[in-house]
């Protein structure tokens, strides 16, 4: 890892201030790499250890088998896993629509209450959803003696209620997004006779793709992470997320269930990370912007 | 909406088309919008009917003011930018913007345990829990009945079967069948649900258990109900409520509970019904808050610590981050991009998992990090206050470092090499280059960054509650709060959502605080970058 450029090697006082320069920052790297990525090894080598106690793990990779992954069969790992991906795609598509048809609206018409509009989104995404937990646990209540979907321990609760977000994190993104698209594009369409449905369905959604995936993405993530309204809203166990249910796992029982955690942290969490690594360039540049520009 | 209105074009004739051929009906995204909007009214007008039979008549006129909004914005041709805003608004208004309108609401009222509904609900509550068994009532043989999803109890009494429900009394049907055990087994124009059913089925079980069938139009008769399903016996309530002199009174003892303003039943010697409604009390939550003697004092150590680890936790990631992203923006490091993906890896591991993680990591028994860093020593690390704050903030060091690390990469990139270059040539030092341009450039391109973060930590519940769970508690505080609890996992701890007793009000008054706090960072997140400006 450190080996030094040939021509450095020619003088003392060049490979000193090779050195000196950028030699230092390789070892540097070693350490910061090594508080990176423990963590992550550990609950790998966890993952893999037969014995399944938080005792056992701490020697890594002393022996490698599989049980913990057959193990999480036995559980309601997958049902969970299900339940996850079902609640996060589906309110990430929801997310993404909503948000984009808004973002069209504000960026493409130009309508009575629009700057007003914008302000109170403004103001109201500053404001976030978790903090009035309480309120909506009793709007939920009174909703679900009304319609028993929209009530406590429903899956599509949880959905509206994650797209009761959606509007306000989203909207600004995409704004700035539609904004660069130029409205000479649309007006040529229109001359062609296009409706306004075809313009946005034909010619702008497919210019904005990017942000689409983005706002999609941040979205997925955050339904994923979520745990305050998902152990609020879910309550019986086969309708629980993963966070609910690795909570549950990790503060009863501990000691024991901690090769099933692991296991199941690394199934859940290897292709979470390798689509943020695949996407990171946008979604650092879609927050930024997002936050810089609104 | 969907879809495309074109067809694909009919290929011309040079004759001419007929007009018939011409009209193509209308297209496919008309007949989807048709089709969506059908949907939509379906559940709205069933939500509106359900709504009327449980005499919710908030949901009902919400229900019905979005159905009539949602119809007119989508036939009628005008009201173009609402077509694209309605489904986003709608679910905006009912789930987040509604949610704060209540939450202020509640935070002036005494809702939560003993306190919850009406007062009317209170008084049913009350009159339940004070049944008793009538001494000398018979045991009647009993058989669950199901008419239509309504629930109902037949009974033989003395070879004659009367049946009823929890709104219809007991009455004597004819042409009823009874089995070997005396109870019913067919009751003319109801089912007789199976009792291996009821045993089998749990939700059935304490429906069929919270059942109270009047054995007539008289409440001082009492009610049929059963323990499990196969006798009925008559209950009644010694309690009776006067609603003139607003007052419950115990018929056996002669206690007399007076309703009082808030929101309880009271009897003269101070004892108090269990049941309670729920009444405006004005500021007394935000005084409770801060000088009740179990609660004032872990609120403000609360609330402090909030404050301190919101910071922090933009700070020293931030530090991290940059001392990286100097360290390593350096074209003649090799392998740059390889390590920068590697350091990034804490910030993509989902957050509850990391805090999971760690602890188990940092459990003091068992946990790799006293075992292998320590020599199995057996430091506390979540146990102890503060090194269970500082165990929180490493955490949150390192799973946020990575983010800043990419976000000061990207400013520093973006910085104008002349400015640098200017100061190299006025003999500036690296120290004074960082101090003097490289730092305060960054920071102006950061500050609405820093200041979203801020926000973020200042509510990251996942962390603390996953980590900790707020603990370790202090010593006398009444809603079990511990020293690493953020105001956020407080409200959570003292709501009750997650079961104990629960306190609405007081949870809804501290979320209120959270919002001011957090409505004044971004007033000054707004001046900072003048966001209002922008589009104008």
């Amino acid at each position: 890892m450190t080996s030094p450029q040939p021509r450095a090697l020619r003088s003392p006082t060049r490979r000193g201030r090779w050195w000196s320069e950028v030699g230092w920052k390789y070892p540097v790297a070693a350490v910061i790499l090594f508080y990176a990525v423990f963590p992550l090894v550990y609950v790998l080598s966890a993952a893999f250890n037969p014995r399944g106690s938080l005792a056992a793990s701490n020697a890594l990779f002393s022996s490698v088998s599989l049980d913990n992954f057959a193990a999480l069969g036995t559980t309601q790992f997958w049902t969970w896993m299900g339940n996850t991906l079902l609640i996060g795609g589906v309110a990430a598509i929801g997310a993404v629509l909503m948000g984009a048809a808004a973002a069209y609206s504000f960026s493409r018409f130009r309508f009575r209450g629009r700057r007003a509009g914008l302000t109170a989104l403004l103001i109201v995404q500053m404001f976030p959803q978790t903090v009035a937990f309480v309120a909506l646990f009793l709007l939920l209540l009174g909703l679900g003696e009304v319609v028993p979907e929209l009530g406590i321990n429903s899956k599509i609760t949880l959905i509206c209620v994650y797209l009761g977000g959606a509007l306000g994190a989203n909207t600004f993104l995409m704004y700035g997004f539609f904004n660069s698209i130029p409205t000479e594009l649309d007006e040529s369409a229109k001359m062609d006779g296009a409706t306004h449905a075809q313009v946005f369905w034909r010619i702008i959604m497919p210019l904005v793709t990017p942000v689409l995936a983005v706002v999609g993405l941040l979205a997925f993530i955050a339904a994923f992470g979520d745990f305050v309204l998902a152990r609020i809203v879910l309550t019986s166990e086969d309708n629980w997320t993963l966070a609910v249910g690795m909570y549950q796992w990790v503060s009863n029982q501990l000691a024991s269930r901690w090769g099933l955690f692991a296991a199941g942290t690394v199934v859940a969490a290897i292709p979470l990370i390798a689509l943020f690594l695949a996407t990171q360039r946008y979604i650092v540049g879609g927050l930024t912007q997002g936050a810089v520009k609104g | 909406m969907t879809a495309q209105m074109e067809r694909p074009q009919a290929t011309e004739t040079p004759g001419g088309e007929s007009h018939a051929r011409k009209w193509r009906g209308p297209g496919w995204g008309f007949l989807v919008k048709l089709a969506l909007l059908a949907l939509v009214n379906a559940f709205g007008m069933t939500a509106i009917l359900s709504a009327w039979r449980a005499e919710s008549w908030v949901i009902l006129g919400a229900a019905v003011a979005l159905l009539v909004i949602v119809d007119v914005v989508y036939f009628v041709k005008r009201a173009l930018p609402l077509k694209y805003l309605v489904p986003g608004l709608a679910f905006l208004l009912i789930f987040q913007i509604f949610s704060f309108l209540y939450t202020g609401y509640v935070a002036f009222t005494n809702y939560g345990t003993g306190h919850a509904g009406s007062q009317a609900q209170a008084v049913e509550a009350a009159l339940i829990q004070g049944e008793r068994r009538v001494a000398d009532s018979p045991d009647y043989p009993l058989a669950v009945v199901q008419r239509g999803g309504e629930l109902g109890f037949a009974i033989n009494d003395d070879g004659d079967v009367r049946v009823g429900s929890a709104t219809e009394p007991l009455t004597e049907v004819d042409g009823a069948e009874v089995g070997q055990n005396g109870a019913p087994t067919e009751v003319p124009g109801w089912t007789v649900v199976p009792r291996a059913q009821v045993l089998a089925d749990t939700a059935l079980q304490e429906q069929v258990v919270g059942l109270r069938v009047p054995v007539s139009d008289d409440p001082e008769d009492g009610s049929i109900r059963t323990r499990e399903g196969s006798t009925g016996v008559v209950y009644s309530s010694s309690l009776t409520w006067d609603p003139e002199a607003q007052t419950i009174t115990d018929t056996e003892t002669g206690t007399v509970y007076e309703a009082t303003e808030r929101g309880s039943f009271v009897s003269e010697d101070g004892e108090r019904l269990a049941a309670g409604w729920y009444v405006n009390v004005g500021f007394d939550n935000f005084v409770r808050a801060v000088t009740d003697p179990g609660l004032a004092a872990p609120l403000l150590q609360v609330t402090l610590w909030t404050f301190a680890f919101a910071i922090l936790s933009v700070v020293m990631p931030f530090a991290l981050g940059l001392l990286f992203a100097i360290i390593y923006n350096d074209p003649r490091v090799r392998g740059r991009k390889i390590l920068r993906t590697l350091f990034l890896l804490p910030y993509a591991f989902p957050a509850f998992m990391s805090a999971l993680l760690w602890r188990g990591m940092m459990n003091s028994e068992f946990g790799v990090i006293n075992d292998l860093f320590f020599f199995g020593a057996d430091i506390n690390w979540l146990q102890d206050p503060w090194l269970a704050r500082f165990a929180a903030l490493w955490v949150n060091l390192w799973l946020s470092y990575p983010y800043w690390m990419l976000v000061c990469t990207g400013a520093l990139q973006a910085l104008s090499g002349d400015t640098l270059e200017a100061a190299k040539i006025d003999g500036a030092g690296r120290w004074r280059q960082f101090r003097s341009i490289i730092l305060p450039l960054l920071l102006v391109s950061t500050a609405p960054l820093a200041i979203s973060s801020f926000a973020f930590s200042f509510n990251n519940f996942v962390i603390i509650y996953m980590l900790t769970g707020g603990g370790p508690n202090f010593a006398g505080s009444s809603e079990g709060l511990g020293a690493t609890d953020l105001l956020i996992t407080a409200i959570y701890q003292i709501s009750g959502v997650a079961g104990g007793a629960a306190d609405y009000g007081l949870a809804s008054a501290l979320s209120i605080l959270v919002f001011l706090v957090i409505g004044a960072v971004s007033a000054l997140a707004f001046r900072q970058t003048r966001k209002l400006e922008e589009y104008q």
